[in-house]
């Protein structure tokens, strides 16, 4: 097992005539993903590789049965993608787009909860299950099939650790990337509570930044309701205060969201902190 | 985008807020002028982008308008926490009843808005939410509804605003939202938002932070950016469409990640700490790191005279690290930097984009393979070039 996605699921790649979209869908499909179609609205009736492309999302599910879907769209057109696939009644929504108004967020991620929709990201690298499926850019080499999960706020340090676990000879049940953004579909303790409850993950690695209370409630979760360990690291501890630090919900403001308070937090719940990303193996092992 | 007080509250105006009917100088004689059209006592405000200004000096009551001028003499050009005043807000004094708190910002968490208030406004909000956090009312807002009048009520019941004022609060308050909400705001504050001498609600200081990813559809805010208080590099960075803030170590940083890149910095303090030493930047190259880019990135870090070693950190899973070793050699050979560089690439075809970099020769750059390794020989760099 694993969570969230796997071998057998069905995926949409919103955005799939696009160059992104696209370059992505192949490497999805190389790694055995079953891309079963693309929507580009207008494009309905095209062929992406062996994918019927369609023109909306609800048209692609009846003929597709597909139950995950990639948003790959600019962020002018993402929340409208995203609320297509809400509606269609995809139960795992990803979406990979950067820069989207917080004020359309809120609104999508209330919205998908409406439908009963899981929203990962936006602003995200997706999720993989490795050796049977990944939907996102997260790349193929960064990890081997095993049974630790990682969830992460971010996308190359993700792969940064990734590796150094796949060079220490550690696999991972499912890489998760919740987003960097302020305002996210699923959280960090939502993601802890599917690996704590997947008999194949027996340990976590937790990947977070300055900004906001996510870490924080993590922590408490930790705390009162994992039994397996979890190690982690936090990103940020030389960022100054009041500075967006690249993603948009990298800030600590007004004292709040420090790393300092965030690896308190998590040692206090039990967990182990790295200072270093590539210490993490040795945490895990 | 942070907006100053006196455009934040000619902002809230237009959402039919009452302010005071001050006006912005940029000379002494601007500030004696405005002042006399007033023709009462008026306060003198320094405008820049950082909290504290009153304990600063950067506020100041003028009894008339030659006291005006005095004062904004003495604020203009005047350095608060590293900035320099270019403009003041003379505003007429308003007789002060009671100061009240008033905001809305986005909750992140709950990930809707949420209007927090008080009727012990005027301090600053962190330390009244440290001192006495049950004097603050907050209050969550369903983002597909929009604020609903039951929350006013209860607002302003459980703030304890006298009823007499309700109304004119409750509009206020239902106008502050649709500030919030139609500028994309993230975070649209009063404070404090006074009761008058004479009874009426008044904004007397503002602060409006506009969400940066909604700038294309506000071009009216967009508009009113100061970018004064910017530093150099970072203004060139923002030309070139690459994330940078300037900090003040000495080793540069080029990484492609946000959290990638914040963590070569807190490598660079984890090993150089205890030296004095850090990172002289954050920079995010994005996704391509084409040799433009590469370049660009590499003008902006050694822009900054501080920096004594440049770190270059890329960790290629789309992003092939053979093109990006290209990308640096041809930067470097455009821009020829005169301190050590360290090049860390790791991922896809890291074993070919290092090749590369070993058999150019250059004797300045030297190659790591592991984050932590680069980060040592970058310290260990910047301190031989102290």
């Amino acid at each position: 097992m694993s969570i969230l996605i796997d071998r057998n699921s069905l995926v949409l790649v919103q955005g799939i005539t696009g160059r992104q979209g696209g370059f992505h869908a192949r490497l999805m499909m190389a790694y055995g993903t079953q891309v079963v179609g693309g929507v580009t609205p207008g494009k309905g009736g095209e062929w992406f590789e062996s994918a019927p492309v369609f023109d909306t999302v609800r048209a692609a599910v009846q003929t597709t049965n597909a139950d995950t879907s990639l948003v790959t769209v600019p962020a002018r057109f993402a929340p409208d993608a995203v609320m297509e696939a809400a509606d269609a009644g995809i139960k795992l929504i990803i979406c990979l787009t950067e820069h989207i108004p917080v004020a359309d967020m809120m609104k999508v991620v209330a919205f998908c909860k409406r439908r009963g929709s899981r929203l990962i990201g936006p602003n995200c690298p997706g999720v993989m299950t490795p050796g049977q499926a990944k939907v996102g850019i997260i790349p193929a080499m960064v990890a081997e099939p095993g049974n630790v999960g990682v969830v992460s706020k971010s996308g190359t340090l993700t792969y940064e650790v990734g590796f150094a676990m796949k060079n220490a000879g550690i696999g991972i049940s499912t890489i998760v990337g919740i987003g960097g953004d302020p305002v996210i579909g699923t959280t960090f303790v939502d993601v802890l509570e599917m690996f704590e409850n997947d008999p194949e993950t027996e340990k976590v690695a937790l990947l977070g930044e300055i900004g906001g209370s996510a870490e924080i409630v993590a922590a408490d979760y930790i705390k009162n309701c994992m039994t397996k360990p979890v190690a982690a690291f936090i990103a940020g501890r030389s960022a100054p205060p009041g500075k967006r630090m690249g993603h948009a919900g990298a800030i600590v403001d007004g004292g709040e969201g420090s790393a300092d308070e965030k690896i308190q937090a998590l040692e206090a719940a039990g967990a182990r902190v790295a200072n270093n990303p590539e210490a993490i193996p040795s945490l895990l092992a | 985008m942070k907006l100053h007080e006196y455009q934040s509250k000619f902002l809230f105006r237009e959402f039919g807020i009452p302010i005071p009917d001050g006006q912005v100088a940029r000379t002494p004689d601007e500030a004696h002028e405005i002042a006399s059209q007033l023709g009462e006592a008026v306060v003198v405000k320094a405008q820049v982008h950082v909290g504290g200004r009153g304990k600063a000096g950067g506020v100041k009551l003028a009894r008339d308008a030659d006291e005006a001028r005095q004062f904004a003499a003495d604020i203009l050009g005047m350095d608060i926490k590293g900035l320099t005043v270019e403009q003041v807000l003379i505003d007429p004094a308003a007789a002060i009843q009671q100061e009240i708190y008033l905001a809305i910002t986005n909750d992140r968490a709950a990930g809707c808005p949420l209007i927090m208030s008080s009727m012990e406004g005027g301090m600053d909000i962190e330390e009244l939410n440290r001192e006495r956090p049950e004097a603050i009312i907050r209050e969550r807002i369903d983002p597909s509804l929009g604020l609903q009048n039951f929350q006013l009520t209860y607002i302003a019941s459980a703030m304890g605003m006298p009823r007499a004022r309700w109304r004119s609060f409750g509009s206020i308050l239902r106008s502050l939202y649709r500030c919030y909400s139609e500028s994309d705001a993230e975070l649209a504050e009063i404070n404090p938002l006074v009761i008058t001498g004479g009874g009426e609600l008044l904004a007397v200081d503002g602060k409006v932070i506009i969400d940066d990813n909604a700038l294309f559809r506000q071009p009216k805010l967009a508009a009113q950016r100061d970018a004064s208080g910017e530093p150099e590099s970072e203004r060139l960075a923002r030309e070139a469409g690459i994330t940078f803030i300037k900090l003040d170590g000495q080793i540069g940083c080029m990484v492609n990640g946000a959290g990638l890149a914040m963590t070569t910095m807190d490598m660079t303090k984890l090993y150089g700490d205890a030296d004095g030493i850090g990172p002289a930047n954050f920079l995010d190259i994005g996704g391509g790191a084409s040799p433009e880019q590469v370049a660009a990135a590499l003008r902006i870090i050694l822009s900054d005279a501080k920096v004594r070693c440049v770190l270059i950190n890329i960790f290629g899973g789309i992003t092939r690290c053979d093109e990006v070793a290209d990308g640096i050699l041809t930067a470097y050979n455009e821009v020829k930097p005169n301190v050590p560089m360290v090049i860390r690439l790791q991922g896809t075809n890291a074993s070919e984009g290092n090749a590369i970099i070993s058999q150019a020769r250059m004797p300045n750059i030297a190659s790591a393979e592991t984050l932590t390794q680069a980060a040592q020989m970058a310290v260990a760099a910047a301190k031989e070039q102290a």
